[in-house]
């Protein structure tokens, strides 16, 4: 393309400063054409950034000096974009009688434009005008919206009132003078929108940074203030934990029930010795072995006592000898039925069966020693043994299913209370903690 | 695109435009805005000292949007009671024309659209009220009243005795942004969206001492 006139190089855009007409201080502008106020260091009028004359819009009075935890004019890179610290505000808002003031930083660079660090008690936000609009599914600022699939609730609408104002701003900025603000999380990003006066409706988003990483992007030698409590749009230190532990422990104790059907279904069940006995108690019997029987294989044993008994016991003493070591296994079992009728209505206690399985027992031949005892007084019990071999045992489930779940209801419970706190400081908080929250025992 | 010049009836220095259906263009030299008859130029004003300016783009300035090309040929300045913003009117390489605006460095190209019926008087689109063109709805999101500031380069149309202008800004829920401009009484629609610095691929930018 031919181009007719001159062909001037344009010099560099440069950084321009300006007398205070209240103070006759030197104030430096550092967003060249596009302040549109300064706030003089020195004396802190507001001043006319656009008019030659710099005439001051605003005298500072009776305004409780803030002092910016991050220095005007200082650079640093913040998601691989250069900005300077080119203007402060100091904010707040009143609810439930208390006022809650936070920092808004203006960052600024000359290609990119403009954005905004916040810091409310440690927490800060990098903040980036929006411009695409939420959506909302229903009318009316509570309710919940949704910005590229992601939903965002509504945690606070309140008045916010700039307090104090240091550096320069790309707009009109005056002591005193109010925005509707509305926030809207989904941590770590917040959504909110500023309605000032019927002229314009702001919408941006922040996400959550911490002092840590704004300190080292802006160089500064001291450390940050230290974070207290829980920000509205604080990424929860728990994040996906719970889910992911749950998902961990899902698969574990999906695992344990598949090992427990397989060993539910491969168990063999056999049976390797049964035989009925009677039993007199008057007769003072001693005890007796019966006839050996083979466990092919170390495995669980089974060993079931059925006994003809009514408003009677029976206990028994049992070995399980291996008869080739000699190893003797001991226990004993307790058999006993009672029943009657009372008052029109029959009752029963106990049960005429037992069954009892003892741990992993190795292989080799083995037989039972048996000494019954009962009451002398009654009469003889008909009674019989069975040993079933490899029966399959289930207690390692039903012990392990709830170790496996506690690590997940723990961290479950300790996320709840984490967004317990986090929503305690919202319009949404629940009634309770509201009430008490304003007692002693908070702070 | 064939470049036609001619001279400055004020000062005689050569004038060209760079793009055909250019309505008025501003002499470099001497600044009087020159509008364009059938083949004469026309002195129809002067433009007075423009205001220090921060965009980092240009006359000249040139870009990407989509697939084409574009080049920076002229420029609206506005002023409202937040500051000052530009009008960049650019021509792309298949001969259309469109808008960059650029308010405190936020980008936004527009085109005009073919939009005739259905627009609001200027007194009812309050702010918050949602409107549909070309199947895409969009709400009111601020109202502003500008003064017409200064003019550089050409544009598609006469502009340089206005005063005070209102503007309608509006937003959708899916990026696209509108404008409704009440500078000749009746509505005219601009269409388009919000674009990234970086997505424009910008060359022959201006530069800022420091950075």
């Amino acid at each position: 393309m031919v181009l007719s006139g001159p062909k001037k190089e344009v010099p560099a855009v440069a950084v321009r400063s300006v007398t205070c007409p209240g103070c006759g201080g030197a104030v430096t502008i550092r967003s060249f054409g596009s302040a549109v106020n300064v706030v003089c260091g020195s004396c802190h009028s507001v001043l006319d950034a656009q008019d030659p004359q710099v005439k001051i819009l605003q005298k500072f009075k009776d305004a409780i000096r803030q002092n910016p935890l991050l220095p005007l004019g200082s650079r640093g890179k913040i998601r691989g974009i250069l900005f300077e610290i080119i203007g402060f505000q100091h904010r707040q808002i009143e609810a439930d009688g208390q006022v809650y003031g936070w920092g808004e930083y203006l960052l600024f660079n000359p290609y990119q434009g403009f954005r905004y660090l916040t810091e409310f008690s440690g927490h800060w936000n990098f903040i980036a005008p929006l411009r695409t609009l939420p959506q909302a599914h229903t009318p009316g600022a509570q309710s919940d919206r949704f910005y590229l699939g992601e939903r965002y609730k509504h945690f606070q609408t309140a008045t916010a009132k700039t307090t104090f104002v240091l550096g320069e701003f790309p707009w009109q900025v005056r002591v005193g003078e109010t925005a509707e603000v509305t926030d809207y999380v989904s941590p770590p990003r917040v959504l909110s929108t500023e309605v000032s006066s019927d002229k314009e409706i702001n919408w941006s988003m922040g996400e959550y940074i911490t002092g840590t990483d704004i300190w080292q992007a802006f160089g500064l030698k001291d450390q940050p203030p230290p974070a207290v409590g829980v920000y509205e749009n604080q990424p929860s230190p728990f994040g996906s934990q719970p889910r992911k532990i749950w998902r961990y422990c899902g698969l574990l104790l999906g695992l344990a029930l598949l090992l427990w059907i397989f060993h539910l279904s491969t168990a063999h069940r056999q049976q390797v010795f049964s035989e009925a006995f009677v039993f007199d108690p008057a007769a003072n019997e001693a005890s007796f072995v019966t006839a050996p029987f083979e466990f092919e294989g170390a495995s669980t044993v089974q060993v079931d006592t059925a006994a003809s008994l009514h408003n009677q016991w029976i206990f028994i003493n049992f070995a399980l000898v291996n008869e080739e070591t000699g190893k003797a296994y001991d226990f004993s079992r307790e058999v006993s039925y009672y029943g009657g009728v009372d008052e029109g209505e029959s009752w029963t206690e106990g049960s005429p069966r037992d069954s009892v399985t003892l741990p992993r027992i190795p292989a080799g031949k083995y037989f039972l020693r048996i000494e019954p005892d009962g009451d002398h007084t009654l009469g003889k019990i008909g009674y019989s043994v069975a040993v079933i071999h490899d029966v399959p045992n289930s207690t390692w489930f039903l012990i392990a299913a709830p170790l496996l779940l506690l690590p997940a209801i723990f961290t479950t419970w300790r996320s709840i209370g984490f967004e317990h706190r986090r929503w305690q400081e919202s319009d949404h908080a629940p009634a309770t903690s509201s009430s008490s929250s304003d007692g002693d025992d908070s702070e | 695109m064939t470049e036609r010049t001619s001279n400055c009836p004020n000062c005689g220095a050569p004038v060209s435009f760079k793009w055909s259906s250019s309505v008025q263009t501003v002499c470099e030299y001497c600044k009087s805005i020159l509008v364009r008859n059938d083949v004469d130029l026309q002195k129809v004003g002067q433009v007075a000292d423009l205001p220090p300016d921060s965009s980092p783009i240009q006359m000249m300035t040139e870009g990407q949007y989509g697939t084409h090309s574009f080049v920076v040929a002229g420029r609206i300045i506005y002023e409202y009671d937040q500051g000052s913003w530009n009008e960049w009117h650019f021509v792309m390489n298949d001969g259309t024309d469109g808008w960059l605006s650029d308010a405190q460095d936020e980008y936004i190209v527009t085109f005009r659209a073919n939009v005739t019926s259905g627009l609001p008087a200027e007194k009812d689109a309050k702010l918050g009220t949602v409107y549909q063109w070309n199947k895409v709805s969009y709400m009111v999101t601020s109202r502003t009243l500008a003064h017409y500031r200064g003019v550089e380069g050409e544009l598609p149309f006469q502009y340089w005795d206005k005063t005070a202008v209102v503007f309608i800004d509006l937003k959708s829920d899916h990026g696209e942004f509108a404008t409704l401009d009440y500078s000749d009484g009746d509505p005219v629609l601009y269409t388009g969206k919000a674009v990234d610095f970086d997505d424009l691929r910008l060359s022959n930018i201006r530069k800022f001492e420091g950075w």
